[in-house]
Order: structure tokens, then sequence, then C-alpha cells
């Protein structure tokens, strides 16, 4: 999936995952359909690099990131963590890999035993996995508690005592304490104020860089990710609707959908004049996905046709930018058969009843 | 803690005077009186209990006796017995220790076999065991308690006579055994009674108990101790059992009446000489003093009762320690 240079080998690689949830009905409990959470969704991340997931509420950005970890079982894909097939392994194994991919939940209240200690919660770790015991645990806690910008002492403090952005703190340093190599970041700081937030995502981006961590960032706008993240993954509906460097992303966004969440972001000059496009009616049910492209009940491109109801549109690399630094030579993947260029050809098109020629559409620019 | 505690203390005087004050309404206006019916004897005559009456006051308005039996009791004067001919205070001495006995130990073995089930049910959910352990269990819970008394004594007492049927000890040869042949006189004597209340309770303790751990089970912390590389045994034990434990103590607080209601019956059945056959029989002589005493000991020990769990519960979880 990746064309980057010879050599750099993905931490995760994650091909084709699906999640699907049983629906549940009548007294008997007989599976009646599913939900279909994540279905087809392919990624990979790079040592110390950061991947954002951006998508709206229920499209699957939390149940992609649990399933990387296991914590929720994957319906079909493989999940590769530095080679090794998470999805293959046994429950010993598998408790073994935890140490080297951790997570950081969404919600800082209820994500913390609320009947341990701060020290207990992040000492856990340290002892399960036979880092540390006795005085030397207790001494690596409260080193852990200093480096997420938390005072030693805490240590004693219950959950209830703290702030949400302390409590937060205390997640970060829990997943660091058992040294892991890659993190889920769940909404890290959506549930934090605002003027929280940027002391957290500043503390995240530290620890990236002092321990070369990669991360899989979720956020439901592009604006959070906006600083942190070196590419960008749309997610709607399930699935991976555009990929690409951060720059390119925000200079070039070509599937409508990122249009339409990029619309919505903030610029920082008063003057910038933009147009805001209002996606129209509800996001569909996971249990009923639409056909062809997801997006098409809602798709505001002009060229948007009878077609775009049938065929799948591929996940195909478009655009003429490409990523520097970290993402240099990284792809730009844009799954929409109106995008010039596609490989779903003028007759395949016309057969599925287009009516229209695909046409290049970019009516938001330069939203950096 | 201390704040709570002294509301609590203040709740429970009241709540312990109204049982009081509606106990002895009650058992006045049933019919007849300590030397009445419950006397029957042709050798009394009329005035010879016109003049009991007269003596222990039983002849004035209601009011009056009211007054002067809650004042003795606030005073710490319970009265005397007509029916035991002796002071209720004794009475009640020597049957309390039996029933606390027989509580106490049907309430750690229920909390113990309750909750080692609802361990065993939640860590497999759906399995066979947890299906017909829980079925085993709404029996139990769905039994009367005389009937449960009575069919264990059916099967373990005479059908296969392993155990006493009724008392606390051997009436006969209690008094020639060592210390331990004594203790396990006893300990046979308690066994089926306690057992009988055990299966009761420890079946509501298991339902409630299991609902709590697969409630706990969805948490987001359960979820970070999983993801902290936990084995599902320890997720269980360590962070979903400690958390799920306090709804059950609160629970057993509220239980607390119910047990001693299930005492009384299965003291009956059992011929357990403790605050059920002293409250039943009381009642039955018109024993006003020691009906009302009893009364006063059962809404004593069902305050006492949702006290300790209150305090129990807010111990155990720090978010209501320094409430
Ligand atoms: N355990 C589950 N059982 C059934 N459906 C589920 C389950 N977990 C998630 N879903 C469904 O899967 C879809 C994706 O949920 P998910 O939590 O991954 O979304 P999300 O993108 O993280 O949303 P948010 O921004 O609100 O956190 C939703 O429709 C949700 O209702
Ligand atoms: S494929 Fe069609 S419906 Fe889907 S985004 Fe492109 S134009 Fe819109
Ligand atoms: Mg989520």
């Amino acid at each position: 999936m990746s064309e980057r240079a010879a050599g750099v080998r993905p931490l995760v690689s994650v091909r084709d995952l699906a999640v699907h949830f049983p629906v549940k009905k009548g007294v008997l409990g007989r599976a009646k359909g599913a939900v279909r959470a994540v279905d087809g969704v392919s990624f990979d991340v790079f040592p110390g690099e950061t991947l954002a997931l951006v998508g709206e509420s229920g499209c699957g950005k939390t149940t992609t990131g649990r399933a990387v970890l296991r914590l929720v079982e994957a319906t079909a894909g493989t999940i590769l963590f530095d080679g090794t097939d998470v999805r293959a392994l046994k429950a010993e194994p598998l408790r073994k890999l935890r140490r080297q991919m951790q997570i950081v939940f969404q919600d800082p209240f209820s994500s913390l035993n609320p009947r341990m200690t701060v020290g207990a919660t992040v000492r856990e770790g340290l002892v399960i996995h036979e880092l540390a015991e006795g005085a030397e645990a207790d001494a690596r806690v409260r080193r852990l508690l200093e480096e997420v910008g938390l005072r030693p002492d805490q240590a004693s403090r219950y959950p209830h005592e703290l702030s949400g952005g302390q409590r937060q703190r205390v997640g970060i340093a829990r997943a660091l304490a058992v040294e892991p190599r890659f993190i889920v970041c769940d909404e890290p700081v959506s549930a934090l104020d605002v003027s929280v937030q940027a002391q957290v995502v500043n503390l995240l981006q530290d620890l990236q860089r002092d321990r070369g961590l990669a991360y899989l960032f979720i956020a439901h706008d592009l604006s959070v990710v906006q600083h942190v993240a070196d590419r960008v993954a749309v997610m709607y509906l399930g699935r991976i609707v555009e990929t690409a460097p951060g720059e390119a992303l925000y200079d070039e966004p070509l599937m409508p959908y990122t249009q339409a969440l990029l619309s919505a972001v903030p610029v920082p000059d008063p003057d910038a004049k933009r147009q805001r496009i209002v996606l129209s009616g509800d996001v569909p049910s996971p249990a009923a996905p639409p056909s062809g492209c997801v997006f098409h009940p809602r798709c505001h491109h002009p060229a948007r046709d009878a077609a775009c109801a049938r065929i799948v549109p591929p996940l195909e690399p478009k655009g003429e930018m490409s990523g520097s630094g970290k993402s240099a030579g990284a792809p730009h993947l844009v799954a929409c058969i109106k995008q010039p260029p596609t490989t779903v050809d003028d007759a395949t098109q016309r057969a599925a009843g287009a009516t229209h020629p695909p046409q290049r559409y970019l009516p938001v620019v330069g939203a950096r | 803690m201390r704040r709570l505690l002294a509301a609590r203390a203040a709740q429970a005087v009241v709540v312990v005077a109204v049982v009081a004050t509606v106990v002895f309404a009650l058992i006045h206006l049933a019919p007849g009186d300590p030397f009445g019916a419950a006397l029957e004897s042709g050798r009394v005559s009329p005035e010879v209990r016109a003049e009991w009456r007269a003596r222990y006051g039983l002849d004035r308005p209601l009011a009056e006796q009211y007054v002067r039996w809650i004042g003795s009791v606030a005073r710490g004067d319970l009265g005397w017995s007509f029916s035991r001919n002796r002071p209720v205070a004794g009475a009640l001495a020597s049957a309390l220790p039996n029933t606390l006995v027989l509580m106490g130990t049907a309430l750690l073995l229920s909390i113990a076999l309750g909750i080692a089930a609802a361990v065993l049910q939640a860590a497999r959910r759906g399995s066979l065991v947890d299906r017909g352990s829980s079925a085993l269990l709404l029996v139990f819970y769905s039994m009367p308690e005389f009937w449960l008394g009575l069919m264990l004594l059916l099967a373990f007492a005479y059908e296969l006579p392993i155990f006493p049927v009724s008392g606390v000890v051997d009436p006969v040869m209690h008094e020639y055994m060592g210390t331990w042949g004594r203790f396990v006189d006893r300990v046979r004597h308690l066994a089926l009674p306690a057992l009988t209340l055990t299966l009761l309770l420890s079946a509501a303790i298991a339902r409630h108990q299991r609902a709590a751990l697969l409630d706990v089970a969805r948490a987001d912390f359960t979820r970070t101790a999983r993801a902290k590389g936990l084995s599902p045994r320890a997720v269980l034990l360590r962070h979903a059992l400690r958390n799920s434990l306090g709804t059950t103590i609160t629970l057993l607080g509220l239980m607390f009446p119910a047990l001693l209601g299930g005492a009384v019956i299965v003291e009956t059945v059992f011929a357990w000489p403790g605050m059920g056959s002293l409250a039943t029989s009381a009642i039955a002589q018109r024993d006003y003093p020691l009906v009302s005493a009893t009364a006063i000991v059962g809404a004593v020990m069902t305050v006492a009762g949702s006290v300790i769990a209150d305090v129990l519960g807010a111990t155990a979880d720090p978010r209501l320690r320094d409430a």
C-alpha cells in the first residue's frame, strides 16, 4: 500500500479489516443482520509516525482502534504488528504483546478504576509485565507521573480527586508504563476543556519525539489533528475514503466528504472567505449502508450520478502533492470515481448509468 | 463518615420509637390479654384475674399504660414477662445469642457461596455452568423458607439421619460431652437451620452479584485493565469484583429485615430457641412487654444492619470515604 523508501517497514499494518456486530432481536436473541462498524479498512503506521483517523461520530474509529489491539475481535482482515499476525495470537502471547501496543481511551473519567490510586493504576502494568517491582517500581511510577506533568506525590490520589486533564495524563502515564512502541490515542482530548486540550496534545507530541512512539490518533474533526498528524485517513461509515500526508489533504482535499469536513474547520485568517459545505441528511446506519459509494446520498460533487450508487469506488492514487518529512513518499489515495484520474474507465461508468464524465472538483482550498 | 454516622443514629432512634409505639398499639388492640383466654383454667376465678390485671395496671386507660411503658423502656427497663415469669431482659439475653449465631453463620456462608457462584457464572457467561447454576439458585430463591426447612429436615434428619431434628444442643447428652464434643454437637444442630437460610440468601446474593459483575465488565476501566495485559482472571477478580461488591453490600443491608423474618420462620421449624420462637410464643400468650421488646430488638437489628452496610460500603469506596 505504501510506496515509501525501501527499508522502512510499517510497525502496524492493517489490511481489509472488518468488524461486524451482530444485531440480536427477539426473545431468542437470534442474529438478524449486522452493524458493519468497520468494513474493509487498510492502513499502515510507520515507526515514530502519527496517522490520524478522522470521521464523524459512529463511523467506526474507536472500533478500528480497538480491533487493532484486539480489544474487540475483528470479523475479517489481517493485522500485523512488527510482522506478528495479531489476530492469530493465543491469549498468552497476546497478553505479552500488549506491552508493545497501548491505548489512551476517549473518556478519562470512566477509563480509570475508581477504587485504585493513581500510583496503583500506573504500577500494575509494570508489575504484570515484570518490568519492575517493589521500590524500583514505585520509583518508576514517580518518574512516569513527572514525565506526564503530574506531581509524584499525586500517586496516592484517587481518580475522583483529579481534574479531567490530570486524569488523561494518568491514562497516558499508564499506557507509557509498559514502554510501548505504538499507542492508539482514541480522541484523547475531546472530553477535555479547550484550554487543556493543547497541553495534552503537546505532551503527546513531546513523548513521541522523546520515545520514538508511533500513534494512531483518532479524532472527529480535522482541526485537532492538523498539528499532530504526519498522515491523515478520513473514515466514513466504516471505510477509509481518503488518505494522504497531512499537508496534501489540507491543500487538496479530493474526496467530497473530506471537503465537507474541512469546510467546517475554522480558518485562522478572518478575512479568508471559504465556502461552507453543509452536508444534507443524516449519516446512514452502518447496519444498512448505501450501495456503491457509501457517501452518494449526501454527495455534492457536480458529476455525481447513477454510477455512484452502483460502483464501489476503489481507494486509488490521485493528486499531485506528496508528503515531506516523515510522510515523504506517502501516496494520496481517494475513493471517488468522479475525481480524475480513475481506474474505473468511462465505458464501465456509462454501463453503470453514468451521465457525467469525471471532473476535477476542488471547492475547498488552502485550509491550512 | 462521622456526619453519616450521626445522621443515621438519629434516624435509628426515631425508627425504633415508631416501631415500639406501633407494636404496643397492635398487641393491645388484639383481643385478649395476658390473663384472658391464654390462661384458660377453671381454677382461676374472674375475681382473681381482675385483681392481677389491677396489680399490673392493665385496667388503666391505654394512654396511661403507654406512657408508663415507654417511660420505663426509655430508662432501660423492659419490664416483666408474664409468660416466662422472669424479667424481659433475661428472656432476651438467653434467646438473642442463638439468633445471632444462626443469622451470622447464614450470612457469612451465603456471602461466600453467593459471590463464588457469581464469579464462576460471570467468568463463563452463557455456558452450561452459568445457566445451570442460575436455574438451581432461582429454584431456591423462589422457595418458601418453611418448605425448604421441612424438606431438608425430611431428607437429612429423617430419611438420612445425619443431623438432629431440633434444638441448639442435645437435651440429654450435651452435659456429658467434652469441650470438643460440645462444639461438634452445636455445629450439628446449627447445620440444617443455617443451611436453609444460606440457600435462600445466597441465591439472592448470587443473582445480584452476577448482574453487578457483568455491569462492571462493560465499564471502560475493565477494558483499560485488559489493555494493560492483565489476564481475564485478574481483570475479573482485581478490577471487576472489587468495583461491584459495593452494590451487594447495600443489598445485604436492605435484605436484613427479610433475613430476620426468614430466621423467625426457620427457628419455628427447627425449634431453635431464638428471638423468633420467643416472639411467636409471646404473641400467642399476649405477653405485652415481651412482644414489644422483641419488636424493639428486631427494629434495632434492622437499623444496625443497614447502618453497617452503609459504613462498609463507604469505607470500601474512596469516593464516599470523606463524605
Ligand atoms: N459493541 C457493539 N455492539 C454493537 N454495535 C456497536 C458496538 N460498538 C460499536 N457499535 C456500533 O458501531 C459503529 C461504530 O462505532 P464506533 O464507536 O467505532 O464509532 P466512533 O467513530 O468511535 O464514534 P465516536 O466518535 O462517537 O466515538 C456505531 O454505529 C456503533 O453503534
Ligand atoms: S464516488 Fe460519486 S458519490 Fe462517491 S464521493 Fe465520488 S462523486 Fe460522490
Ligand atoms: Mg469513538
